[in-house]
Order: structure tokens, then sequence, then C-alpha cells
């Protein structure tokens, strides 16, 4: 297939649980779709899993208190999405309440699980941030499940620990994902770089597929391609060849909402490069990233930068004091010797871009034509199609910010059909 | 905290790295050259390499870009000398590399933006210009006495119809054994002659992944087929001249070449076509115009050839333009 090989870098630490932060700050705007309103006010005390804003419309997601304590504010603040949005800031009592939910029978209807999971405030934990129940109310027929295991991005462990920590819980919540979808067929897919987490997937009694490790592996369409050999149509989503793939920790998320009554409160976050101690911690939404690299033994230098995500696709932060959301799956702290300035250079036609995009498009001519204001041509070229994998920014000798002028033109063409 | 766009690491193959590899890819070659004949060999690489590189930098100067040395000019240089016949006088490498740099890769804009092969075109203006130097041809050290004597009288019928009748080996047919055109105890160009040592900086540049193995191997199919239809020798044919150096490191110019994949076979068939012809009908060896007029056909070849993304409807493309349904 096409995509790079990346230097993995990948740790693998065991699942550590830090002791809770003082304070969250809780966005109320961390999916895809319409902002949650706040149900609560300020000086409120709050529960752990207790309701703090209410999913408005059907593509929202409800939002819960991650610890116990007081709320101190509701105020916007930058979140790591890059988005300035209404944030409920709760300061702890030290208390560890919990306000869950019942827990559902393994029996439960199929409406009442796809109803605890929009509860539950459950969203795509890979990144991508949609929500759950949206995805799983499928309005056309599935036939598969495929279990997005392969986590592709250098630094990121999350995932691979949940596999081998967590299988089981996993392995739940796929089962109840296939009831909610009406399917008998789940395909495992894992990238063939975790040896550990194969062997604990594979005593399972679910189907599993062995991946190269090319980035992006992960990536819906690739995925789907590389599984079932089935082409996702341009503009299309999975269910349109009637698959629908769900990320490990989702799974995870699904089950413990269903069994436990838990509400998506916490997550497990890499927090790794430029740092002492370099740990796959379980915390709290909305914890800081400054308190997970105090967990970590603080820096090992200066930082530079500071990624919500991993380093292919993750968006850069402004600051320390952006709070952990749904879809961070890694913290990756890199200081001053990880972080190189390269200075663009004209395009040498090299078309490394070209056989390593994995949507088949020419990267370097749209670039050419987004930098001299062209977008009607990359919209010709189907630029629309990218998935802003960032592989041809990764391999361009020219140092071009290739997927930056993609990212631009996508967004021109947007804004131009909205005129 | 900097803030930018992801992705926040980038693979370390950069433009020096990857010329700098050419450059390793192209040594077998210069030292086969500098083997078979001689220091004088070696005067014509360095003044060569040495001529591309000033001439870029003061060019550079002069143009108002910012100084640096990312090795293209080394390459232009090194496969320039590698193309010229061994014994030409040592002018002719320095006002062929300035050349070279300075009309075919500067005017056009520099590296990037040329849509000529420098090196090649540096050849060909010392061709029209210098023609009797350019197509007198020495014996290489070792070679056998039957085949020098061959070699001989095809140098003097060379010598006789100078500007007509260019690169040896074509013109004495059969007197070498296929070990002689392989490791080159042939007369030729510096650079040329030995198939061995291209063959090695061929595999070097494909195991890098520097270049697309498709272009060599389709190149050499064609020109194979063409001879066998014609009833030629196609093993001959692919030994002699420029052809595998050709193949190796001048069809596969990352300027001046197309994008994508399928606009390389493209490339490469209608490079093969071009190079049997004229071998066939004409008996002269002229690569490197053939490689200036495919490189003339890229800019078309890249606007035809859009491949179809992942997911996308199949539309007829015509014009570079899609139909509208």
């Amino acid at each position: 297939m096409r995509g790079v090989h990346v230097q993995h870098n990948k740790l693998n630490e065991a699942l550590a649980r830090p002791a809770l932060p003082q304070r969250v700050i809780i966005p109320l705007h961390q999916h895809t779709g319409a902002p949650a309103e706040a149900v609560v006010q300020k000086g409120d005390e709050v529960k752990a899993g207790q309701l703090i804003g209410q999913a408005k419309g059907y593509v929202s997601a409800n939002i819960h208190a991650s610890i116990c304590g007081t709320v101190k504010d509701i105020k916007e603040f930058y979140i790591p999405t890059g988005i300035k949005t209404k944030c409920v800031v709760i300061e702890s009592n030290g208390k560890e309440e919990k306000s869950f939910m019942d827990s559902l029978p393994e029996s439960a209807a199929r409406e009442e699980l796809l109803a605890r999971i929009k509860d539950a405030g459950i969203v795509g934990m890979g990144g991508a941030q949609f929500p759950t129940h949206v995805k799983l109310d499928a309005k056309k027929p599935i036939d598969t499940l495929i279990i997005n295991g392969s986590e592709c991005e250098p630094f990121v462990t999350s995932d691979d620990r949940l596999m081998i920590e967590h299988i089981d819980e996993v392995i739940q919540g796929a089962r109840i994902a296939m009831k909610i979808l009406g399917v008998k067929k789940a395909i495992f897919a894992i990238e063939n770089n975790k040896k550990e987490a194969i062997e604990k997937v594979k005593q399972g009694d679910i189907e599993v597929r062995v991946l190269r490790s090319v980035y992006p592996q992960g990536a819906e369409k690739t995925l789907i391609y590389n599984v079932l050999k089935r082409v996702v149509p341009m503009g299309g989503l999975p269910l349109d060849v009637g698959v629908v793939v769900h990320n490990v920790a989702t799974l995870k998320a699904i089950r413990d909402a269903c069994y436990e009554g838990k509400p998506l409160i916490e997550r497990v976050v890499t927090v790794t490069g430029s740092v002492k101690e370099p740990k796959n911690l379980v915390v709290p939404i909305g914890t800081e990233f400054s308190y997970l690299i105090d967990n970590c033994g603080g820096v090992s230098e200066e930082l530079a930068k500071v990624i919500n995500g991993g380093p292919m696709m993750g968006i850069a932060q402004p600051s320390l004091d952006v709070p952990v959301i749904k879809g961070t799956n890694c913290v990756l702290a890199m200081g001053k010797s990880m972080v190189k300035r390269y200075e663009e250079k004209d395009c040498i036609r090299c078309s490394k871009c070209v056989s390593v995009c994995p949507q088949n498009l020419l990267p370097t001519t749209i670039a050419l034509y987004a930098k001299n204001k062209k977008y009607d041509e990359c919209e010709r070229l189907s630029v629309m199609n990218c998935v802003e994998c960032g592989c041809c920014s990764y391999v361009c000798p020219a140092r071009i910010p290739i997927v930056q002028y993609a990212k631009l033109a996508k967004a021109e063409v947007i804004a131009k059909g909205r005129r | 905290m900097e803030v930018n766009v992801s992705p926040h690491i980038r693979s370390d193959w950069d433009v020096r790295k990857i010329m700098l590899c050419v450059v390793l890819a192209l040594i077998p070659s210069a030292i086969a050259g500098v083997y078979y004949f001689g220091y004088y060999a070696l005067m014509i690489i360095v003044l060569s390499i040495l001529s591309a590189q000033i001439t870029e930098l003061i060019g550079f100067k002069l143009m108002g870009k910012p100084v640096e040395f990312d090795g293209s000019a080394i390459v232009t240089g090194l496969i320039l000398a590698l193309i010229l016949p061994p014994s030409v006088p040592l002018w002719i490498p320095v006002v062929g590399s300035a050349f070279a740099i300075a009309f075919f890769k500067l005017l056009f804009g520099g590296l990037g933006k040329n849509i000529f092969n420098p090196a090649a075109g540096g050849r060909v203006f010392l061709l029209l210009s210098f023609g009797a130097v350019m197509t007198s041809f020495p014996a290489p050290r070792g070679q056998s006495a039957a085949a020098s004597t061959a070699a001989s009288t095809a140098a003097t019928t060379a010598a006789t119809t100078a500007a007509t009748t260019a690169a040896s080996p074509l013109a004495s047919s059969a007197a070498y054994s296929y070990m002689d055109l392989f490791l080159g105890r042939i007369p030729g160009s510096l650079g040329e002659t030995c198939k061995l040592a291209i063959l090695i900086g061929g595999i070097i540049l494909i195991a890098l992944g520097l270049i697309d193995y498709m272009v060599p191997l389709v190149y050499a199919l064609t020109c194979i087929i063409i001879s066998f239809a014609a009833g030629a020798d196609p093993l001959y044919h692919l030994l002699s001249g420029g052809l595998l150096f050709a193949a190796f490191f001048m069809a596969t110019d990352y300027v001046t070449t197309p994008i994508t994949r399928e606009g390389r076979i493209v490339f490469a068939i209608g490079l093969g076509i071009l190079t049997m012809a004229t071998r066939l009908l004409t008996g002269v060896e002229s690569i490197s115009y053939m490689i200036l007029f495919m490189n003339g056909l890229v800019p078309i070849i890249d606007r035809f050839i859009i491949p179809r993304s992942f997911g996308e409807p199949k539309k007829v493309k015509v014009g570079g333009k899609k139909n509208e349904q």
C-alpha cells in the first residue's frame, strides 16, 4: 500500500493512574457537531459522572463532570482542537463520589444500548471525536464492523495498552456495537508492530487481521480498503460500503457505559517525547497538559512544541494549559532538539508525494495551484478527497508544507460552495 | 510554544541528501571511466563538476538568490562528464558544464524549473558546436587485439564522416563480445561503457527508493522488443552506446520527467521508440537529443495523465478536464 514508513518511537509503557488533578477544564464542544449546553452553574457541587453539558441536537454529545468538586467558572478557553470554546472549570473537593448510571444487563435491547451510548456522551476516541451514537445508528445496511487497533501514529501507544490490558472489555464493547448495528461479522484490524496486543486479541473469538505497519494504516478509508478491499466513494462514508469502523478505546468506553453505567469521563493518554518518564496515563477528561507532564517527572529539556495527538496529524498547542479532551490519545512534548526548522524550497518534482499519497492524488500539483490561489484547479484535482494525513509533507525533500496547502485549498473550496 | 501545522516530524531525505546519493550512485561509473581511460578522464570529471558548481554560484549571485549547495550542480557536472568522449580537450567539459547550468538550468529558474535535462542539453550543445572532438573515441585499456583493429577502422570512418556518425560501438558492429560490452572494454563515452558499473549505480538508486525502477525497465523492454522485431540483436543494442546510462541516470531525472508512474511509463516507451528508431534508421547514436525531445513532452504528459484518486467515480478526462455530467 501507499503511505510512509515512519520511525515508531513507541515505548508502550503500562497503564498508570496518577492522583486526581486539583482542577479540570471541561470543554462543552469537544466533538463534531453542535456544542453541548451547560446545565450547571457557577458554584454548583458536582460528582464524577454527573451531566454538566446537555447535547444540543442529534449530532452532538453530552458532557459529564470528570471529578468531584465545585464549578468554579464557565468561560472560554482555547482547547486542543484549536478553537476557543466555553469550558466548565471544576475544582476538586478531594472526594471520590460517583454519579454513574445503572448498569444494563447483557440482554438489553438495541434501542436501550444506543440510548445509553448517547447519554454517556461517547465520541470517537481515535481523534475524530464524531458522536458514536450517530455512527452506530447507521441508516444503511451494514455487514461488517472493523475494530481499529492499528494505531499507526508514531509515539502513540494508548490503544495498544488498552488491547494488552483490557482486551475483554474491548471485545465486549465490540459485541455491543455489533448488536446495535445488527452485524454478524467483525474484524479486528491491528498493525504487525504490536506483537503483545496481537497475542491478546487472538485469544478472543473475533477474526483478527494483522496489517503491515505503514502510516496511515489506521485512516478509515485506507483501513477499509486494506481489510476488505472495498473502496469508500469520494465524499462518501464507510457505511456506503456496508462498514462501520470503531477505535478500540471507543469500544471500551461503550462497554463501560453499558455495563458499568460510566459516562465518558476519562481516557488513556500517552505522554511521551521530551519528558523524563514517558507514561500511559489514565486521566479524567479536562486534566491540563501541564499536570500530565508533571506526573511524568517533568520535561527532560526545554520544550519547543507540545502536540495533542501524534506527530503526523496532531495539533500543536499554544501552551500547556490546555485540557485533555475525549480525542486526546497522546500528548507529545517536543523539546528543542526534536523540533527542526525547515525552509520551503522549490519543488524538484521528485514525485515522492505522489507515490506516498494514500488517496492517489497529485499533492505537489495541488500545492502549486493552491500557492497561486487557483482553487478551482485544486478542486478539479480532487483536493476534497485529501484525508490530510501529511505523508506528502513528511516525505517532501524540498520541505514544502504540501498538506497545509491542501488544507487551505479545501477550506477555500468549501467556502466557495457556501457563497 | 511554537504552533504550526502538522506533520511535526519530517523525513531526513532532503534535496541535498538525495543529490549526494545520486553522486554516490554515479561513482562506480566514474571509477570505471578512470580505470579504462586513465587520469585524463579524472581531469575531465573534476573540471566538469567545478565548472558546473562555479557557474551555479555565479548565477545565484547575479540572480540575487541565496547561495546554497544543494548538490544538484555536482550531479549535472558529473553526468555531463560521464557522457563525454574521454579524449575531449579539457576546455570542453568546462564550456559544456557552464553552458548546461547557465542555459539549461538557471535561465529557466533554477532547480525544479528547468524543462530540459541540463546534462543532455550540455552534451547536445557541445555536439553541435564542436562535432569533431565530440565524436572521436579512444580505445580503452585492455581492449582485445581483434577488437582494437576493428575499432580503429571504425574510428577512421567516424573521423571522415565526423558529424553524422557518432558513438562508436554502434558503428563497428559485432566486433565486441557481450563481455567486452558489459565490462566496458570498448571505446565510448567516459562513463557509458562499463555496464556493470552503471547497473551497480542503478541498483543503489532503486534500493534507496530514489528512482522508479519502471523507467529503466520499460525503456529497456521497449528497446529490446523493437530491436527484436527489426531483426537486430537486442542484447547488443542494450549493451551499446549510452542506452543503459540514460535509462538509469537521465530518463529518471526528477525535474524533467513526469510525476506520475503512468506518465513515466509513457515517457520511457516514447524514449525507447525514438532511441531505436534513430539507431536502426540512421545508425546514429543520439539518446541525448531524444531525452531533450521527450523532456519537451513532459508538461503535456503531466497535463493529460491525472490518476483517478481513491474512491473517485470513473469519468473521462479530456485535456486534463473532467467531463461534467
